[in-house]
């Protein structure tokens, strides 16, 4: 019948509004195990496209013709002919315009709530990847929390509502993914800042920051504080914006807690993460709304698709936040860690300057989950 | 160092999934046992071509990359018959031992297979030119014959025989049951 190109941004309203999708992935068996597109609502089958390339009559009895059927492969090619294959053969499915590839890339911008005197909270969900980024707007001016690397994204939505960026923070230097924050404060002229703790192989310049750092955004001067919160890496540091939101970093997600190895010294910094979580955390007002900077899993997604959750909350449900034994912690985030990220220890050397890859590898470098918390 | 193929395939430049689309055409011209060399750089080909040949039977011996360039490299295999044709030259002698004895290790798999990992040592006389470069071996001396699986090296074994040697062994169960350290000539 019909072949239709479906964008990620397509996909992504799948996800976010709760809806059915059946999703044939075309990728081989590894790659599909290691990472998919995750929905509340979706079915799989993963058949790989050289399994096809004799026909799809074998497969046909398995796909459903009640709901919306999208083929999926690495970058395009292969879940192009298997649709029209499908196509030929009478049915209407979809392809996913870039494959994995851009769903890899695709950052939704949603808003997280008011800060004060007409200023917002924007989260921007990177559904493929699990990566957060914030960006805080007040009157003509906006800061701007862990940036991915499409700094395009935020540089045409602050063009799009008229604000100048000012501020650009990186809470930690990340292991998982590229930062867009050194580019997007080179194009805007805005200050960028990173932990010093965690800049000691830094090639480039930067602010510091540190504990008690506090920027005023816009006409209505949102506050926007730093809580050094070490334990993920060395320098990690937390965000309180407004008096209302607690931007965590890689510390505290929603159901789990960061991993403190991916800089190598787990066991060193098993103490710090539990200050963190444990003291420093404690202090904070428990109406404090955690924005953190992954989700890990597509249960913690709200309903309007943002990831954050009441402080008080976490507290209360979060396993990590509720093991009383400091053994039994330790053993928790040291031992039986998942895998690493791909690729991280290059990607912590592309976030300290030390290499520049092409947009290419710096794809390749990003492929498959983030791996950053510990559950 | 250039491996050495039966039939060349040029899939440069080309996306997914034509490397596989081509590989697959081509594989279906050539005879049982030879080699297809596959000039990629769709970086993903390695992953996909490795698991396709698995699916459909035939042996990936490996890949090397020269620059952007990924060299593949494809055995064909009729998975009916090859595995299961029967041994029947009656010295043997098992993987373990060779290495500790002073007879030549030859290996008669095809160039390409021997230049993805061989052990130490070895002489590769590929199957297929072992009648022409019989008098490059030592009758004097004893001859373990290996290949993948037993089977080819099986014949080599019977042939070697014929003509005339006398302490030639075929190694079981070959390559495929091999633990211990490898020789690459890539």
């Amino acid at each position: 019948m019909t072949v239709n190109m479906w964008k990620a941004a397509d996909v992504a309203r799948k996800v976010i509004d709760n809806k059915e999708l059946f999703i044939l992935d075309v990728r081989n068996a590894d790659a599909f195990e290691d990472w998919k597109i995750e929905g509340h609502q979706f079915d799989y089958l993963n058949i790989p496209y050289f399994e096809l390339l004799d026909g799809v009559e074998e497969i046909l009895p398995r796909i459903p013709t009640d709901k919306d059927v999208l083929v999926v492969c690495a970058k395009e090619g292969s879940s192009v002919m298997v649709a029209e294959m499908l196509s030929d053969a009478g049915l209407t499915v979809g392809y996913l315009e870039g494959g994995m590839k851009s769903w890899s890339m695709y950052l939704e911008p949603i808003k997280v709530g008011d800060l004060a005197d007409g200023g917002e909270l924007y989260q921007f969900v990177r559904l493929g990847k699990g990566c957060l980024s914030y960006m805080v707007v007040s009157g003509d001016e906006a800061a701007i929390i862990d940036a991915v690397r499409f700094t395009e994204v935020f540089t045409k939505f602050a063009e799009e509502k008229n604000i100048t960026i000012k501020h650009v923070f990186d809470t930690h230097l990340h292991a998982d993914h590229i930062s867009g924050g050194r580019a997007i404060a080179a194009a805007t002229g805005a200050t960028y800042y990173l932990p010093p703790k965690d800049a000691e192989e830094v090639v480039y310049d930067y602010t510091p920051l540190e504990d008690g750092l506090t920027v005023k955004v816009g006409t209505s001067q949102i506050n926007v504080g730093a809580v050094y919160s070490p334990g993920h890496t060395i320098g990690s540091t937390s965000f309180v914006v407004d008096g209302k939101y607690l931007l965590t970093g890689d510390i505290l997600f929603i159901d789990s807690i960061g991993r403190p190895d991916l800089a190598g010294l787990a066991e060193d910094w098993v103490a710090d993460l539990r200050e963190s979580l444990y003291v420093r955390y404690r202090a904070l007002a428990e109406d404090l709304i955690v924005c953190p900077a992954h989700f890990m899993i597509i249960d913690e997604l709200n309903e309007d698709g943002t990831v954050a959750k009441r402080l008080g909350d976490l507290f209360a449900e979060n396993h990590g936040l509720n093991v009383e034994d400091e053994k039994v912690f330790r053993s928790m985030v040291t031992d039986n860690l998942p895998p690493q990220p791909h690729a991280y220890q290059e990607i912590r050397h592309v976030n300290m300057g030390k290499i520049m890859p092409t947009d290419e590898e710096q794809t390749e470098m990003e492929i498959g989950p983030n791996r950053c918390a510990v559950r | 160092m250039v491996v050495k193929a039966d039939v060349q395939l040029d899939a440069k430049g080309l996306a997914c999934p034509m490397p596989i689309v081509r590989t697959k055409k081509a594989m279906n011209e050539l005879e049982e046992g030879q080699v297809l060399e596959v000039q990629a750089t769709d970086k993903g080909s390695k992953a996909d071509l490795a698991a396709w040949a698995k699916t459909v039977g035939h042996q990936y011996i490996g890949t090397s990359e020269v620059g952007e360039i990924l060299f593949h490299y494809i055995r064909k295999c009729n998975p009916e018959t090859s595995e299961q044709e029967e041994k029947t030259f009656e010295a043997t002698i098992a993987n373990e031992e060779i290495v500790n004895r002073d007879g030549l290790i030859l290996d008669v798999r095809e160039a390409a297979e021997f230049a993805f990992g061989h052990v130490p040592g070895a002489k590769s006389i590929p199957m297929g030119e072992l009648e022409m470069r019989m008098k490059e071996l030592d009758m004097n001396q004893e001859i373990y014959v290996i290949c993948r699986t037993g089977t080819r090296s099986d014949m080599a074994a019977k042939t070697l025989a014929k003509a005339g040697f006398t302490k030639v062994y075929n190694v079981l169960p070959g390559m495929t049951g091999w633990t211990g350290e490898l020789s690459k000539e890539l």
